[in-house]
């Protein structure tokens, strides 16, 4: 599993990545009650808005983590974004995208670096 | 540290906050709890299940003691409020606002009579120009003494009787709007039965010194969770309750912010003390001629909250904006996204189907009576 300074992880499943935002994140959010998704086959560039997400609190953007197409979407979120908050490392994943090349995750933090980028 | 922080005032309750794990945010000049860990919703749901307890200590707790008798002081007040303040009974609480000369609405606020002086609660963000406004009008009539040494907690919920009936066991003759003084271990309690969550419950005004104490041993209580400013926000949206500064505020009149319930028959045309307050020429001829925008529910027809400043349009695209909302969030009582805001009047029907832009995408939004979730005040 890798993970960003925008506080999502990344894990490799065959030629596709899995994304997803960390139990910190989740935390931090607070009591997620939107999720809106982005469109299936969207060819995504590093940096984009691709989803919504709203908590009782507020509306937050998860970013496009590197260049991609979005090949699959959770769309058990949309009908119960309290997943996140439940599992937000486990079933609450958000998106799944094909990459030309899988070495850019390598600029990624591990683990350890994210516990470290906490404090 | 950034000294805005530094310089937060802190309420009576704030170590106690601490110990329970509440997150702290800067609000009207205060380190208030926004959340404790039990997080947002589930507050909100334990509120309406059983009981919360609210720190609303910042709120400003004013004694206004007549100088010149009862009955001018309810005149020079009433000088202020499109509100009968005479004829209040002794023992009772009434909910009111001060206008401005345009009729606009500088704060709302609760005055009780209680015999021999009456007190008022008012908004923490309004506190100091409450008090110089009222000092300002109403020094020849009263003694304006701003109370600081008492904290102020709200118990709201279905069990909020029962536990605050173990302590002080007069309170379960009141009724709503009821307000009455105890002495108890922690010194004089003056308690009335009212609240901002749409639930039956309590405002407990209570000496600095006992506060931590007394809360200590009410959420120490299995039916009693603290409660944040998140859990208080969805809760009050959900009873249809303006919030200050958002909801209503100098621009907006009582009658555009649907409170013409508030304003007793005998302000009005015709009535006995009709008029007097600031503001009463447009006040008056809006309640005779009604208002080109007033304030509505409204119940977006997707998962997506519309925000406070989510703009209201009459068509899915093209057409006109007629309106905006002033507060929205998700209602955890209806698990649902829920708004309430400004439409233009023949907009305002109940039923109405507009539109709200959300990031750029117009979503359905219906017009919709308050409250969202009826109240169960004890009447």
């Amino acid at each position: 599993m890798k993970y960003t300074e925008e506080h999502e992880w990344l894990r490799v499943e065959g030629d596709v990545v899995v994304v997803g935002i960390t139990e910190h994140a989740a935390e931090q959010l607070g009591d997620v009650v939107f999720v809106e998704l982005p469109e299936v086959e969207a060819q995504v560039v590093k940096g984009d808005e691709v989803c919504v997400i709203e908590s009782v609190k507020a509306a937050s953007d998860i970013l496009a983590p590197v260049d991609g197409e979005i090949v699959e979407v959770n769309d058990v979120l949309s009908d119960n974004p309290g997943l996140v908050n439940e599992d937000p490392q486990g079933d609450a994943w958000f998106f799944k995208m094909k990459l030309d090349d899988l070495r850019v995750l390598e600029d990624f933090m591990t683990e350890d670096e994210y516990k470290e980028f906490l404090g | 540290m950034p000294e805005q922080l530094t310089e937060l005032k802190q309420t009576p309750l704030h170590a106690l906050h601490q110990e329970l794990g509440a997150k702290m945010v800067p609000f009207a000049g205060y380190s208030m709890p926004v959340q404790y860990p039990m997080g947002v919703m589930a507050e909100h749901l334990h509120t309406r299940a059983d009981a919360g307890l609210f720190d609303v200590s910042h709120m400003g707790q004013v004694i206004l003691t007549p100088t010149d008798g009862m009955a001018a002081l309810e005149a020079g007040l009433e000088a202020l409020m499109p509100i009968a303040v005479s004829g209040l009974a002794e023992g009772r609480q009434r909910y009111g606002m001060f206008t401005n000369a345009d009729g606009g609405i500088l704060d709302d606020l609760m005055f009780a009579n209680r015999g021999d002086h009456l007190f008022v609660v008012v908004n923490a963000a309004c506190k100091a120009a409450d008090i110089a406004h009222m000092r300002a009008h109403l020094s020849d009539v009263a003694q304006v003494q701003p109370v600081t040494d008492r904290a102020l907690l709200a118990l709201q919920g279905p069990q909020a009787e029962k536990v605050l009936a173990s302590l002080v066991p007069d309170i379960r003759a009141m009724r709503f709007m009821d307000v009455v003084s105890v002495d108890t271990v922690f010194g004089a309690l003056w308690i009335s039965r009212s609240g901002y969550t749409g639930e039956d419950g309590f405002e407990i005004s209570i000496p600095a010194a006992t506060a931590p104490d007394f809360a200590r041993m009410l959420v120490d209580r299995p039916e009693v969770a603290p409660i944040g400013l998140g859990a208080r926000d969805s809760l009050r949206l959900e009873a249809g309750l303006c919030l200050y500064g958002h909801d209503i505020d100098t621009t907006t009149s009582p009658v555009q912010a649907g409170l013409v319930w508030a304003i007793q028959k005998s302000r009005r045309a015709g009535g006995a003390r009709e008029g007097g307050f600031p503001g009463a020429a447009r006040i008056l001829d809006e309640l005779a001629n009604g208002v080109a925008h007033q304030r509505v529910g409204l119940q977006p027809q997707t998962r997506a909250p519309m925000r406070e400043g989510t703009q209201i349009w009459d068509a899915p695209e093209g057409g006109q904006t007629v309106g905006r909302v002033t507060s929205g969030g998700f209602g955890p009582s209806l698990g649902a996204p829920i708004a309430m805001g400004y439409v233009e009047s023949g907009c305002a029907a109940t039923g109405t189907e507009l539109w709200g832009e959300v990031r750029g995408k117009r979503l359905p939004v219906t017009v919709c009576d308050l409250p969202f979730r009826p109240s169960t005040y004890k009447r």
